[in-house]
């Protein structure tokens, strides 16, 4: 991560790749882009910066064809181009590698290649082509394999290859390192320099500063849908990239230590699950402690059972009862209101949809799950009651937003968080289950929330957290464990172990080593 | 023994035939994500459209096919407009056209009540209509059996070789990821939602000329829920689609001699042995839930808005 990218030789003053002037796109209620400009030279990676909403999505999108801009210019090596859809982009050789992978479960490697390709239908030919160039650039995939059964660093390989065999002379990468182990990170920025050095200019969007900075010679940095300037990255500190990102200064958490003591509150014992869900991942024996006063955090990219190990310490599924416990007592049958009851609650990933009614009101939503705490009597509603619960949640943890009768689809993604992480703590759960706790929220929103658990631990709650923000778990965290494969580490204080180590366990590795261990011990 | 099976046989793949069509239009139309349950009503209205035309024209089945797979066309592109266009709930419309379908072929119908139409002869084909046993059976039939047949081989063709075939899955597995790299995904699932509705036609038009080429009131009789029914307990593999709609004509065409040799068991039960032993047989071959994961377009039935 050390290794500052050489400065940038091009051509100096030579007709950059791409240039924008003045891009401008405005939705109902929204001006996602106003006024952007943005100038990429031929080999050269390009950051594009900025936070959640920034409007760097909408930017690519343009650039890619799938959005029309409202007003501005587009320059494609020097000449003025109008870009009406993807297809037309990718004949002027712009590719694109995008967040949410669009790729086909149920189609192979080389079907889904096949689709994206502008050429005849041969896919034995294909097949033959996409083994070369994955090689050639050190990404390894089998062309017959389906889609699902891949690892998501393997989908971004077969994004990345799409793109390479249009031979583009332009690559976005729309956040690609969200959903890597860091040594795959490493993996992909070798890749990226090396067709940067072959003349491709590269756009990297992201909002992980320590990347940029090692990898890109160029950055745009984007806040409100306005450029708020350019930089060198490698002359910048991450601190002044942020203030330029965020317009003030990174916030940062306190940990105060938990000077209680440590009593196990959540524990879970040899639970080992098989999905109904066939594409999901089985659990193997898994077994894990929480203490009273201690964040746990579990990295990990998802998929590799992240989403069923959730569902069996929410209750959605359930097992034998001694699988899970709460202080003592079996909650593994339970259901999700039982677990509610006894003292469990828990933040799912998807806020819309599982953590809160898109559609329905934040009191009614606090009705939803906090209706043991006064909300309902014999059975009917009381409006006033959920009101006042809404209404203190949104003072006490600083929701921005229309009042207690605001739907949930109205606020922003950091905002509904910190309503649905504060009705959860409103509940006095002893323990608390959070999953992905600032995905999609923007920096201010999750200093506040990461703060707002660390807190709630410190009171003697017992937090377990799920995320693929690894640097999020070492700076809340007490202990990490991993889950990879079905599998959980053993959790260890966050002093005893890195990013490297916990990448080498992402990628499933720690098996491998109790084994070894295991056959020298024998030995 | 052979001698009695083979009139069974010949018979079988007759009255497979207007499954096969509206099946394979259905299956096409699914892949895509368009769940149209308006098939019933589709193929009723391809049975009097077609049916009409034969009688007025004079041209006979020639004339019925083609007016038989317009007006399923046409009948689908409402469907297409209302739950493609609009957005509109696809069980609600689908359900509503078949309802609607009843209720006009019913209403047209009344002019064609007694009217009966020549049909058409077997065609035998040179040389083939000779092998014993095997020739009888596929190769002395009516000229419509033999396109169902064709049809089949080109469905299965464009899916498993062809890019339009891939396209026509991609869409239904992820729309969002279709239009992402450039696919008109409204477009493709109205052509496949039309082809749909054109095959449902013309199964419909050759019930009721060819078939039993005279006019009855409702004389699909369930066979568009079979179609339906056929498509997802094939898997949505065209293979297996006609192995169910065979199957299905093969017992209706047997419980007929059964009624003949008068076979002790109530009319009714054995009118409904074929839709029963299709369902029954196909739900046992497609116990696979894998199977059914993997091959579910996975946008099946849900609206999609770029």
């Amino acid at each position: 991560m050390s290794t500052v990218p050489p400065p940038f030789s091009g051509p100096p003053g030579g007709v950059p790749r791409l240039e924008l002037t003045g891009i401008t796109k405005r939705y109902p209620s929204v001006v996602a882009n106003d006024g952007v400009n943005l100038r990429v030279r031929p080999g050269e990676i390009h950051a594009v910066l900025g936070e959640n909403g920034a409007g760097k999505s909408t930017l690519m999108k343009i650039i890619y064809g799938a959005v029309q801009a409202d007003a501005g210019q587009i320059q494609w090596n020097g000449r003025e181009v109008v870009i009406a859809n993807p297809s037309e982009a990718r004949r002027l050789g712009i590719g694109m590698v995008f967040q949410h992978f669009s790729l086909f479960e149920t189609l192979t490697v080389v079907e889904n290649i096949a689709l994206a390709l502008d050429e005849p239908f041969d896919l034995k030919a294909l097949a033959a082509r996409v083994k070369e160039v994955s090689t050639r650039y050190g990404l390894p995939l089998d062309p017959g394999r389906l889609v699902y059964s891949l690892s998501v660093g393997e989908r971004q390989r077969v994004e990345i290859v799409r793109c390479l065999l249009q031979e583009p002379r332009l690559l976005i990468l729309d956040e690609p390192t969200s959903v890597l182990t860091p040594q795959a990170v490493q993996k992909l920025f070798e890749t990226l320099r090396r067709l940067a050095s072959e003349g491709v200019s590269i756009l990297y969007i992201s909002h992980k500063l320590h990347e940029i900075q090692s990898l890109c010679h160029g950055a745009t940095v984007m806040r409100g849908g306005k450029v708020t300037g350019t930089a060198t990255p490698a002359r910048e500190t991450p601190a002044s990239l942020a203030r330029m990102m965020i317009g003030r200064e990174l916030p940062v958490c306190e940990i105060p230590a938990y000077t209680g003591e440590a009593v196990p509150v959540l524990t879970v014992k040899g639970l080992s699950h098989t999905p109904d869900d066939p594409f999901g991942t089985s659990l193997k024996d898994i077994s894990l402690e929480v203490h009273r006063g201690e964040i746990v955090g579990i990295a990990g990219i998802s998929g590799n059972g992240q989403a069923e190990l959730l569902a069996t310490l929410s209750g959605e599924s359930t097992g034998p009862a001694g699988t899970v416990s709460l202080a003592g007592q079996p909650i593994g049958h339970l259901d999700a209101g039982k677990r509610r009851k006894c003292g469990l609650t828990f933040v799912p990933e998807e806020r819309l949809g599982r953590g809160a009614v898109p559609p329905m009101s934040l009191a009614d939503n606090a009705t939803l799950t906090a209706h043991a705490q006064g909300l309902v009597k014999k059975g009917f509603l009381r409006p006033k009651a959920a009101w006042a619960f809404a209404k203190t949640c949104i003072e006490r943890f600083d929701v921005r937003c229309g009042g207690p009768g605001a739907a949930a689809r109205s606020l922003s993604g950091g905002n509904l968080q910190k309503f649905i992480v504060g009705r959860e703590i409103m509940q006095n759960p002893i323990a608390m289950v959070v999953a992905q706790p600032t995905w999609g929220v923007d920096v201010g929103a999750a200093a506040f929330l990461r703060q707002t658990l660390i807190d709630l631990s410190r009171t003697g709650v017992a937090i377990l957290v799920v995320s693929e923000e690894l640097e999020e778990l070492f700076e809340i965290c007490d202990r990490i464990a991993v889950l990879a494969e079905g599998r959980l580490s053993e959790a260890v204080p966050k002093a005893d172990t890195n990013a490297e180590k916990i990448g080498m366990q992402m990628s499933g590795l720690f098996r491998n080593t109790d084994a070894t261990e295991a056959a020298h011990a024998a030995a | 023994m052979i001698e009695h099976l083979i009139p069974i046989l010949v018979g079988t793949l007759a009255a497979a035939t207007p499954l096969i069509f509206a099946g394979l239009g259905e299956l096409v139309a699914e892949r895509t994500g368009v769940i149209n349950l308006g098939v019933e009503g589709m193929m009723l209205i391809g049975a009097i459209a077609g049916f009409a035309a034969a009688a007025d024209s004079g041209g006979g089945a020639l004339a019925g096919l083609p007016a038989g797979a317009v007006a399923g066309m046409l009948a689908a592109l409402v469907f297409a407009v209302l739950s493609l266009s609009m957005a509109a709930n696809q069980a609600a419309c689908g359900l509503a056209l078949t309802i609607f379908g009843i209720g006009l072929s019913a209403f047209i119908g009344q002019h064609y009540v007694s009217f009966s139409l020549p049909g058409l002869q077997p065609l035998d084909i040179p040389g083939l209509v000779d092998i014993p046993v095997i020739g009888k059976i596929f190769f002395h039939q009516d000229p419509v059996t033999y396109l169902a047949l064709v049809s089949f081989g080109v469905v299965w063709w464009v899916l498993k070789k062809t890019r339009l075939g891939l396209v026509l899955k991609a869409v239904g597995e992820a729309p969002d990821a279709a239009h992402a790299i450039g696919y008109p995904v409204i477009a493709i699932r109205y052509g496949a939602t039309l082809f749909g509705g054109a095959m449902a036609g013309m199964g419909g038009a050759y019930l009721s000329t060819v078939y039993t080429p005279l006019w009855v009131q409702n004389m699909v009789a369930g066979r568009g829920w079979i179609a339906i029914a056929l498509v997802v307990f094939a898997t949505w593999n065209p293979t297996r689609l006609v192995l169910g709609a065979w199957l299905f004509g093969g017992v209706t065409i047997l419980q007929f001699h059964a009624q003949g040799l008068g076979i002790a068991l109530p009319v009714q039960f054995l009118a409904a042995l074929p839709y029963l032993a299709t369902v029954v047989v196909l739900v046992l071959i497609s116990r696979d839930k894998r199977l059914l994961q993997l091959n579910l377009p996975a946008s099946l039935g849900k609206p999609w808005m770029p």
